[in-house]
């Protein structure tokens, strides 16, 4: 851990947008519906449409494919099979080498010989419509042997159990063991020990828009174009030059507009990495966009964990030790290039973050099943590890008699206690957990509401509140993925170029998703070069034109996009103000550029407009000075060094009510303190938390893809897979401390994952809160259902 | 059976002739056949509402619709309703208040709150929800959509 003292100028700026609730520049064009999402991108008639055919078993060996009837179809361009495919590309292997042990088997866009999914792709369908390509898709005849399906991951390590992947000699992809302290010890110390299962249903992100490509080769040039609804361009660009043996700057990834992501778009997809194959061997553009019915078995699922949680605490409400036993299915590959160990490593390494306590011990099992792949799905472990903490002193709050809000004042660490460790040893810079929570309890006037509470249960009426505390990783270093191989970049570029008229455009590494990275973005650089927002225009999500970058998960974005465009205006107004001391004849040092205009720094007096510097340095650069070369264009990059991570934290509350009879919970208020360190735009920092307690939600109550025991997925369809609609959501109140961190002169820290992260928690907390006084055991296998409730209640 | 089908209509404000399949649905016909992109595909099922468009003057799902259904009707887009101002006060909101991120539910979600301020001019925040609660929305959280409805409606 380093003691790092922040040059906080760009807070101190004038002109300042930072703190400002700008509107995205973006967004109007959104609004008009003339945004450009992939599908909206049409390159012409010789584009072909695909369409896969789709495994119908969980497990099954191809024997053989007849796409004799597919191929002579109306409109039918080209049928490709896993073994066409395989030709021209790759397989890869979804491994890190700091998840020490984990295995997975290769993968190909298309498989070879053996689906391992219900709905994994088999075989290609391209034709001049995605109509025609379907019909044609319908008559491609697969000869299946039914293999056994491996669905329960209890199971899955029993000696005769099927292994699906027979080179990998068992179904263990990782387990991963942690000891820190003296478990035993605590125990025998503690005056309660409780253990309760906690169950977080495997869910999806559902997307507005689906996952979607359109990619393009040129064979005369060995160029391949792709419009990508990605997260991740630069990392995607990688992967499709390394797989189909094409050398990098040969691959351009563009990614407009993305229609949600939420880690779901950050990911190798076999299908869209096919997609691309098809264009290649075609030599044609290919689109390819996942209907819904797809998305639900392609798309990544997430959370499908049963973690075994115990606490140690004593009468005096201090907590000794937490331990874990966490196992969880992850389909039948680890996904590539982030894994599919990254959440159950998150658990482990982030269980009990807000609290002081020395013994932990921590066994995470992950093992394959023939269902859909699971991996990184928005605040990634985090919705888990929060609600078995969260869960557990709830728990040891019940037991030793103390407010729920005590026993969490008793162990926070204290806010002056940084930087420090966590149990597990990872560093902490700088947060806020009581000056959260105090906050959070004085906005929903804690007191107060549970006199309301305890007045209606008086009259029959069941309301609940619940707490949950929490930490968030953001803001990631090279410790997340490139320490383990990945060609995943933690770093992110900007460049900043002044034009002839005086306006600047800005490129950066970091993409826009729809959290607003652009207004952040627009407002950093026009504050660090001192221009109005007006005047820049921002370029993201082109491998050819902006600088390597990241791009967006982890809740990196605007921390360490944003610092790399601070670091870049600052350079491009030293830079400008250069030129204008040369034409000037004055000491540049004695000269600032504000709202757009360079003026005298002590007096603010008026100097000369960017426009007449642009005009200067472009068209009559035989004025200037003998010697002196005007550089109008600025690149520079930030990657946080000192800390892995940049934690965030914060603490949510819920207020509900269930009704008895019928098992429904209404949600009634919900609140949010969070720390992200420097807040750049408050009102988009709290649409992220918004939208991120919404999602934590969906999965506490309604979120689940159903899998019967043969690995079929039942509910594959927006009717039955139940999301947040906005009948169910109640208003929802948010809080800020802010704790920049010293890593970057900036000073923010990730905010679109908090949300997320501690909604379930707050919610279970407050459901069993409702609960208590009517005999409930707690309920602790999420989604919460009304039928769960009422078997909890005993009413069925 | 027919498999083609001769429409006429007009889609913002003018005349359209195409010879379509019968099984082609309206959002596809708009976005394919004619360009207007505006309108997402989001489930083809109905559930989502990002394809929501106006058909004779109320909101109709562009995925729930053939497009030979539409011979004969009054189609209104996104684009042409932006062009024409009527959704101004709206979308003026929506952006003031961030009531979109991604973008991709908001022309749907324009054309939803359009036709609620326009039926039910009084509706509170719990009327505005059940309003909307046919148009799904993964970024918001909705609670910005309701006070960006609430907004437009005063202007």
């Amino acid at each position: 851990m380093t003691d790092l003292v922040a040059d906080r100028w760009i807070l101190d700026r004038p002109n300042s947008y930072i703190g400002r609730s700008v509107p995205r520049p973006n967004a109007p064009r959104l609004a008009e519906g003339r945004g450009t999402f992939v599908d909206d991108v049409e390159l012409g008639r010789r584009t072909g449409h695909a369409a896969f055919v789709r495994s119908p078993h969980a497990h099954a060996r191809i024997r053989s494919i007849d796409t004799e009837a597919a191929r002579a179809a109306p409109g039918v361009i080209a049928v490709v099979t896993g073994r066409e495919l395989a030709e021209i590309h790759d397989p890869w292997v979804g491994v890190l080498t700091h998840l020490e042990g984990l295995k997975s088997a290769p993968q190909y866009a298309l498989p070879l010989d053996t689906a391992t999914w219900q709905g994994e792709a088999v075989a290609a369908v391209v034709a001049e419509s995605r109509a025609k390509a379907e019909d044609a898709a319908e008559l491609v005849a697969i000869d299946w042997e039914v293999r056994p399906a491996v669905t329960d991951p209890a199971t899955a390590l029993d000696p005769d159990t099927t292994v699906i992947h027979e080179s990998l000699g068992d179904n263990l992809a990782w387990r991963r063991n942690a000891n820190f302290g003296d478990v035993e010890a605590a125990y025998a110390e503690a005056d309660h020990v409780i253990e309760e299962t906690f169950v977080f249903a495997r869910h999806t992100g559902v997307c507005v828009e689906p996952r979607a490509i359109l990619a393009d080769f040129n064979p005369a040039e060995e160029q391949l174009t792709v419009w990508h609804n990605t997260q991740c361009p630069h990392m995607i660009q990688n992967i499709l030059a390394t797989h189909y043996r094409l050398d990098e700057h040969r691959v351009r990834v563009i990614a407009r507009d993305v229609g949600g992501s939420f880690g779901i778009k950050v990911h190798t997809y076999a299908d869209e990495i096919a997609t691309a194959g098809l264009s290649i061997l075609l030599k044609r553009p290919v689109k390819f966009v996942a209907d819904r019915m797809e998305s639900f078995v392609s798309d990544i699922h997430a959370r499908d964990h049963r973690v075994r949680g115990t606490i140690a605490v004593r009468n005096d409400g201090a907590i000794l030790a937490f331990e874990i036993d966490a196992l969880t299915g992850i389909g039948p590959y680890s996904m590539y290039p982030r894994t599919s160990g990254i959440e159950a490593n998150q658990i482990v390494n982030l269980m009990g973050g807000p609290y002081v306590f020395d013994h932990y011990r921590a066994q995470a099992t992950v093992v394959f099943q023939n269902k859909n792949m699971m991996c990184q799905y928005r605040a990634v472990g985090h919705p888990i590890k929060c609600a078995v903490t969260e869960g557990l002193v709830d728990s040891a709050a019940r037991a030793t008699g103390l407010d729920p809000a005590e026993l969490r004042r008793r162990n926070l660490r204290a806010d002056d206690s940084y930087p420090c460790r966590s149990a597990q040893g990872l560093p902490f810079e700088n947060l806020s957990h009581q000056e959260s929570l105090a906050k959070l309890l004085e906005a929903m006037d804690y007191e107060a509401l549970k006199a309301e509470r305890d007045a209606l249960r008086e009259r029959g009426v069941h309301r609940g509140i619940g707490l949950a505390s929490f930490i968030e990783v953001t803001n990631p270093s090279a410790m997340f993925y490139g320490v383990g191989g990945a060609r995943i970049s933690a770093q992110d570029g900007a460049t900043m170029r002044l034009d002839a008229r005086g306006n600047v455009f800005v490129a950066t590494g970091a993409t826009e998703q729809g959290q607003g990275m652009e207004a952040v973005i627009s407002q950093v650089a026009a504050t660090a070069v001192g221009v109005p927002p007006e005047r820049l225009r921002i370029v993201t999500g082109d491998t050819d034109h902006t600088p390597y970058g990241g791009g967006t998960w982890a809740s990196r974005a605007a921390g360490i996009g944003g610092e790399a465009v601070a670091q870049a205006g600052r350079a491009l107004r030293q830079q400008i103000l250069r030129a204008a001391a040369a034409m000037l004849q004055e000491e540049a040092a004695n000269l600032d550029l504000r709202g757009g205009v360079v003026v005298d720094a002590a007096t603010g007096a008026e100097r000369i407009g960017l426009d007449e510097i642009g005009r200067i340095c472009y068209y009559r650069p035989d004025t200037l000075p003998d010697g002196f070369q005007a550089e109008l264009v600025a690149t520079r990059h930030y990657v946080p060094r000192k800390y892995p991570f940049a934690f965030t934290n914060g603490a949510q509350a819920s207020y509900l009510e269930v009704d008895v009879e019928t098992g429904f919970i209404t949600l009634i208020d919900h609140w949010c303190v969070e720390d992200c360190g420097t807040v750049i735009n408050p009102l988009l920092v709290d649409e992220q938390i918004r939208g991120g307690i919404v999602q934590g939600l969906g999965g506490a109550l309604f979120e689940e893809c159903v899998y019967d025991r043969d690995g079929q997925m039942l509910n594959a369809n927006m009717a039955d897979y139940l999301v947040p609609m906005a009948a169910e959501l109640p208003d929802m109140k948010c809080g800020h401390v802010e704790s920049p961190t010293a890593e970057s002169d900036l000073g923010a820290k990730g905010a679109g994952e908090a949300g997320t992260c501690g909604a379930p928690a707050a919610v279970m907390n407050a459901l069993n809160d409702a609960l208590a006084p009517l005999g409930a055991k707690p309920l602790t296998d999420m989604p919460f259902t009304p039928r769960k409730v009422l078997r909890a209640l005993g009413r069925i | 059976m027919q498999t083609n089908v001769d429409i006429t209509l007009r889609v913002n404000g003018a005349a359209v002739s195409r010879r379509v399949e019968a099984r082609m649905n309206l959002v596809d016909f708009l976005r394919e056949e004619l360009g207007l992109t505006g309108s997402h595909v989001g489930c083809e099922h109905g559930v989502c509402g990002a394809c929501t468009v106006r058909v004779d003057g109320r909101i109709a799902r562009g995925c729930l619709m053939v497009a030979a259904q539409a011979d004969g009707a009054e189609v209104w887009t996104i684009e042409g309703l932006s062009d024409t101002g009527e959704l101004r006060a709206l979308k003026d909101a929506f952006v003031e208040r961030n009531a979109l991120q991604c973008g991709y539910c908001t022309p749907g979600m324009l054309l939803t709150a359009a036709e609620l301020l326009e039926r039910r001019p009084d509706a509170g925040r719990a009327e505005i929800r059940r309003f909307l609660s046919g148009n799904y929305c993964r970024c918001t959280g909705y609670e910005a959509i309701v006070d960006a409805v609430e907004m437009a409606r005063g202007r």
